[in-house]
């Protein structure tokens, strides 16, 4: 080692911590370190599209089949592809969301993170924003694949599309928050539940069957679940070409409910695990 | 009568209340110019106090040393210091600020290094040191990294993949990233281990340099004796989370009639104590100069 020098040199130039822009700052900051996690490795964007394509190609071709029989629920274009295709959005985004706060703690990065100024809702907005970076990445290549394939064009749900899409996005975070803040008091010990929370909601959100063939007790649970109102809607377009906005404004509402609980429980497990001294201990 | 007595007694607490308000405005006061001031900092898990009443303050510009053996309360004393773990009772404030409820409004101030994170290791060093750049506000991230890697002698490693590096290299990493926005107070936490005695030794100048060109203020945690007494001007022992010491390296050495900080440390922690000065306890609250 050659000897020491003072340490005098460039000066850092530090911007004002507070405020609109400090946050948004912060927050780009955060999100160029995942864009740089997945531009390095061809690997996770290979997997980014692997699932989604698959599923989409199975469902694509069990509906050309079932299209040769006499069902009219079946024979209607897209039904089936178009569930597959809104209910991965949903599952991705939560996965998106999900894992890149796993990929904090099996780095051991939480602890740099958590002592920078970022707040957590910083975090939290920067997980968001990301997951819906990688939803775009996983799901337009897919989108374009099945109308090449199958000639299901899921714009032809029209400006719907932006109201479905924007409700389960929504519903995913309320979920990856619930997770990460489970994880983030249990340690990856819990890990599972990222991967599986939002498949608890797939027998109850009807993905591929309408909510009358619920028992009907079991239906009020289902149109408090966002989702529901998306699938419903989109069969409605699909299959008697009418829409009503209504119970969509009624899932965005659920939603804000959800999102508020989240994010308090999301606060809450980071606040227990602040009292209970994991967050140096959360990793491999 | 009684009503009088009720009266006085209401005013009394009145008077009382608003002399606590006072005491507590002034210490408010008087810890903004201080970089730490910790006042009965308690950690309790369940039925184990890891952190035991401990107060302690640390001037500007000062190097201090949480010294201890294992499970001493070092760790949780950086991490409650850090806003990274909650008190069970007590007090932290970092330059004034309450670090259970007001730590953003001096987090850019500060930085840390510990054994116990990472950085990310599918990230270059590069792409790791601009995240954190722009995470704590550097505006000339470009430069700013250009120039600790420069002096970190880290440059060859920048685009390399942080999980690639040999122990040593990461420690050094870690350490740019925690001079990124220059910080007033550095915390850290086993600054040199796992590095080799000519590195460890290259960065203690490096640390000593900072510390003196800058006025910053370091606290370290550190089971290397030598370290400690070639950086400290103090030493804050700990032992099952209580300070039994507080002194400078050579008054600490003197008073125990010892060679060096490592008898001293190894006589107390396995209870061979054989203080030769007169007996003295820590002032709770005693300056670092």
């Amino acid at each position: 080692m050659s000897a020491p020098r003072a340490m005098s040199g460039v000066e850092p130039a530090l911007l004002a911590p507070s405020g609109v822009s400090a946050s948004l700052r912060r927050i780009v900051a955060l999100v160029r370190r995942y864009v740089y996690l997945l531009r390095g490795s061809g690997v996770r964007l290979i997997e980014l599209l692997y699932w989604p394509f698959l599923q989409m190609l199975t469902w694509g071709f069990l509906q050309t089949y079932l299209a040769e029989t006499t069902n009219s629920y079946v024979q209607s274009a897209g039904v089936l592809i178009g569930s597959v295709l809104l209910w991965d959005i949903l599952f991705r985004s939560k996965i998106g969301f999900s894992t890149t706060f796993i990929e904090e703690m099996w780095s051991r990065n939480l602890g740099n993170l958590l002592t920078s100024p970022l707040r957590p809702y910083e975090l939290v907005a920067a997980l968001s924003l990301w997951s819906i970076i990688r939803l775009a990445v996983s799901m337009v290549p897919v989108a374009v694949a099945a109308f090449l394939i199958f000639d299901f064009n899921l714009l032809s749900l029209g400006l719907a599309l932006a109201a479905f899409f924007w409700v389960l996005v929504l519903t995913s975070w309320a979920l990856g928050l619930v997770a990460a803040g489970v994880i983030l008091r249990y340690g990856l010990g819990a890990e599972e539940l990222a991967w599986s929370l939002a498949f608890l909601l797939l027998p109850f959100c009807c993905v591929y069957y309408p909510v009358s063939v619920l028992p009907e007790w079991l239906q009020p649970v289902a149109l408090a679940l966002p989702p529901t109102h998306v699938f419903e809607g989109m069969r409605s377009i699909l299959l008697d070409h009418s829409f009503d906005p209504a119970p969509l404004w009624w899932a965005l509402a659920l939603n804000a409910v959800y999102l508020v609980a989240g994010y308090a429980i999301f606060s809450w497990f980071l606040s227990r695990a602040r009292v209970n001294g994991t967050l140096l201990q959360l990793g491999e | 009568m009684g009503h009088n007595f009720d009266k006085a007694r209401a005013q009394r607490k009145v008077m009382n209340e608003s002399a606590d308000n006072m005491r507590e405005e002034q210490a408010d006061r008087d810890s903004v110019n201080l970089p730490v001031m910790v006042r009965s900092l308690t950690k309790r898990y369940g039925s184990i106090t890891a952190v035991n009443q401990i107060s302690f303050t640390i001037e500007p510009g000062s190097t201090v040393a949480l010294l201890g053996g294992n499970g001493a309360g070092k760790t949780t004393t950086i991490a409650m210091l850090l806003g990274l773990i909650t008190p069970s009772a007590g007090e932290v404030r970092v330059f004034g600020a309450d670090m259970s409820r007001n730590r953003y409004d001096v987090a850019q101030r500060l930085n840390f290094q510990s054994p116990y994170v990472d950085l990310p290791a599918r990230l270059t060093v590069k792409q790791n040191l601009t995240v954190y750049a722009g995470l704590y506000g550097v505006a000339n991230a470009a430069e700013r990294i250009a120039y600790v890697a420069e002096h970190l002698q880290i440059e060859t490693l920048l685009n390399r993949l942080t999980g690639k590096l040999s122990a040593g290299q990461k420690t050094r990493v870690g350490l740019a990233k925690a001079l990124l926005n220059a910080p007033e107070l550095l915390l850290l936490d086993e600054p040199t281990a796992s590095l080799d005695p000519d590195t460890a030794d290259w960065i203690r100048h490096k640390l000593k340099n900072y510390v003196q060109s800058r006025n910053a203020t370091l606290l370290l945690a550190s089971h290397n004796m030598a370290e400690v007494e070639r950086l400290s001007d103090r030493v804050i022992l700990l032992q099952a989370g209580r300070i039994i010491e507080d002194e400078t390296p050579k008054a600490l050495v003197a008073s125990y009639g010892r060679e060096t900080l490592e008898d001293v440390f190894l006589d107390l922690v396995r209870g061979e104590v054989k203080r030769t000065t007169a007996e003295s306890t820590p002032d709770p609250l005693r300056n670092g100069s």
